[in-house]
């Protein structure tokens, strides 16, 4: 049976090549967006190294400052003594690593200057995230701890430094500042939102004292609650998040403040790195709502409905040529009605005809895809950028491919199939 | 083995009424050989269609092989077009995508328990014993038209059905051909199948054992 509609299916594409043309045109385009769009998705959210655990980590990255008067609003990066007093040892979390948000650090190899992205981090972060080693080691905690002046590159760092010899062991310069090589790791995509850098070196090598310090720094006009670091809390299991969330909310109830009449309120929130997206999409601002509200579902609505739509134009069309199509067709079903053929089965029949057309279509646009992503990769749009095509979006791929065969493929059939034999033998409808 | 039983059929628009067939009472004995005459738009292929449950009557009912037909249920009807009646149209109705062996599959297709293997070798008796064997692989525009009639014959003759309805058989062929293409329908009917065939030509319908003629859709004898 199947058999004998591939064969069908066949000659009646063979037969409208321009029509075949036109759908496999409209389908792999459109499939090659999505697939493109998916994967700089996934390489934005997915699990990728050295973010592997997205499922159990959570991130802290913001804080509010208040006084019940509400005359003073102090938002932003938490401060690394902040992070250290009311997110590090959290009960339950497997571990907790605090680092800086990313900066740019300049060096000098002779003559030429040298531009980096420079990050600090203790030393608990090469455990909290997974870095792909490929000499040396990273800094270990008491390396952390002596202030000792150590840094972890990347390949392309030791590649400008050193070129091609190793780098393990020797010295480099990062403003002003010596430090020795530990380890180099594989280059970290610039998608990669908590752990891109160029460079990464101990906290306790900052320049700047102020990270330690917890009391206010008067004459800053601001309270050391702020700074520039971010918390990355690894849980033991995805079912840890929702406890954890709560332990760190438990803890905020009891921070202290130095001075209640400036400050005496501080809100913060544990959040997935999906959560943390959907605010930076849809967050606004500083409103006391900013922290309870997630967005994922307006993310998610966004998202899909987008693909939907990106999809429904490309898709109705195809029900047009289709129901055209198929009316071309209508002998053909007279005589498969008359010999018994029920309409179900004819309406299976141009279901897997059309689902057979959109898997054309969807390997042309898998190829695409695969071209423009290699291109992508190889463009450096995004620093240290590789995007592939991994089994979600493959899957993805697919989904969209059969949504569009069964979606563009029933509605034709359906009405097909209720035409009255003898009428289709005569040639359709009246 | 077919019984008409006051049967009427009326199409109807939003403006006419069209009388395609009144009153028509009709039986046809197992094995028996009969011929529908009858000018234009007399009725004839709309009373094929009721026998073949292509089309529903009106008002009446249609018994086939003893069975009355209550049901116009979609796929009641399907299963009884395919297991019980064969059917062979004046322009063949042939799928022109189709080989010819591919087009003789067809009423197999939608038998159940029948293996590939099976299907094809049945389709392939059925070319031969209407003398097709060497054009399994053609594909319909490739075959006279006595050669794409005997074909639509192998089709509606291989699932074995008791009943053969033929709508002017012979109407698009010349006149040695037409009579190769009865002398198929006469073996077959000796062979115990029931044929109804519509005609024009009354020198055909002298051979069939009785003529029922028609007349703006009622029967004149």
């Amino acid at each position: 049976m199947l058999k004998n509609y591939v064969k069908i299916a066949f000659k009646v594409f063979l037969r409208n090549k321009f029509f075949t043309f036109i759908s496999l045109f409209g389908i792999s385009f459109t499939l090659v967006v999505l697939m493109v769009a998916a994967a700089l998705l996934d390489h934005l959210v997915g699990p990728h190294p050295p973010e592997t655990r997205t499922d159990r980590t959570l991130y802290v990255v913001e804080m509010l400052a208040t006084n019940q008067e509400g005359s003073q609003i102090n938002s932003g990066s938490p401060s690394y003594a902040f992070l250290d007093r009311y997110v590090r040892g959290l009960p339950g979390a497997e571990g907790v690593s605090i680092f800086s948000k990313g900066g740019v650090s300049i060096s000098y190899d002779d003559v030429e200057k040298i531009e980096s992205h420079f990050m600090l981090a203790d030393g608990s972060f090469w455990n909290v995230f997974a870095f792909d080693f490929l000499e040396g080691r990273p800094y270990t905690e008491q390396e952390v701890r002596e202030g000792s002046f150590v840094a972890v590159i990347n390949e392309a760092t030791r590649r400008k430094f050193f070129g091609e010899e190793s780098a393990a062991g020797k010295i480099i310069e990062v403003d002003g500042q010596n430090f020795r090589v530990s380890g180099v790791v594989a280059n970290v995509p610039a998608f990669r939102q908590k752990t891109f850098a160029d460079i990464w070196v101990p906290v306790s090598t900052s320049q700047s004292e102020e990270y330690r310090t917890y009391a206010p720094s008067e004459g800053y006009g601001s309270y050391t609650f702020r700074g520039n670091y971010q918390a990355a809390i690894l849980a033991r299991d995805s079912a840890d998040l929702p406890l954890l969330k709560e332990e760190f909310q438990a803890r905020l109830a009891q921070v202290e403040f130095p001075d209640p009449k400036r400050y005496d309120r501080v809100q913060a929130a544990a959040y997935t790195p999906l959560e943390e997206i959907s605010r930076q999409a849809y967050g606004e601002g500083f409103s006391t709502a900013a922290f309870t509200e997630v967005y994922v579902d307006d993310l998610l609505f966004t998202l899909i409905g987008s693909g939907l739509l990106f999809m429904l134009l490309p898709a109705l069309h195809l029900i047009n040529l289709n129901v055209s199509r198929i009316m071309e067709r209508a002998s053909e079903i007279g005589v498969r009605k008359t010999f018994g053929a029920s309409s179900r089965s004819l309406v299976g029949q141009f279901v897997v005809e059309n689902v057979l057309l959109t898997l054309m279509g969807g390997i042309v646009g898998f190829l695409l895809s695969l071209w423009v992503l290699y291109a992508l990769s190889h463009s450096q749009l995004i620093q240290y950028g590789q995007f592939h095509l991994n089994y979600r979006i493959f899957l993805f791929g697919l989904f969209v491919t059969l949504f569009f065969g069964v979606f563009s493929g029933v509605y034709p059939a359906w009405k097909m199939s209720r035409l009255h034999p003898a009428e289709a033998l005569r040639g359709g409808l009246q | 083995m077919i019984k008409l039983e006051s049967v009427e059929k009326v199409y109807r628009t939003e403006k006419i009424e069209t009388l395609a067939l009144g009153n028509v009472n009709l039986e046809v004995e197992k094995g028996e050989f009969i011929s529908v005459m009858g000018p234009s738009g007399s009725g004839k292929s709309t009373l094929l269609n009721v026998i073949g449950l292509l089309d529903a009557p009106t008002e009446g009912a249609v018994s086939l092989n003893g069975r009355r037909i209550d049901s116009y249920a979609d796929r009641f009807l399907a299963r009884i077009r395919n297991e019980e009646i064969g059917f062979i149209f004046q322009t063949f109705h042939l799928i022109s995508d189709l080989s010819v062996v591919d087009n003789v599959e067809i009423p197999l297709l939608y038998r159940r328990g029948i293996s590939g293997k099976e299907r094809r070798k049945m389709a392939l008796e059925g070319l031969e014993r209407v003398g097709l064997s060497s054009r399994v692989h053609h594909f319909p525009s490739q075959l006279s038209g006595g050669q794409q009639q005997r074909v639509a014959i192998a089709r509606a003759v291989v699932g074995k059905p008791k009943i053969l309805l033929a709508d002017e058989p012979t109407g698009n062929l010349d006149s040695r051909m037409g009579d190769e293409i009865m002398g198929i329908l006469d073996d077959l009917n000796g062979e115990g199948t029931t044929v109804v065939m519509v005609t024009h030509d009354s020198r055909l319908a002298e051979r069939t054992a009785r003529t029922v003629r028609l007349f703006d859709g009622r029967q004149v004898d």
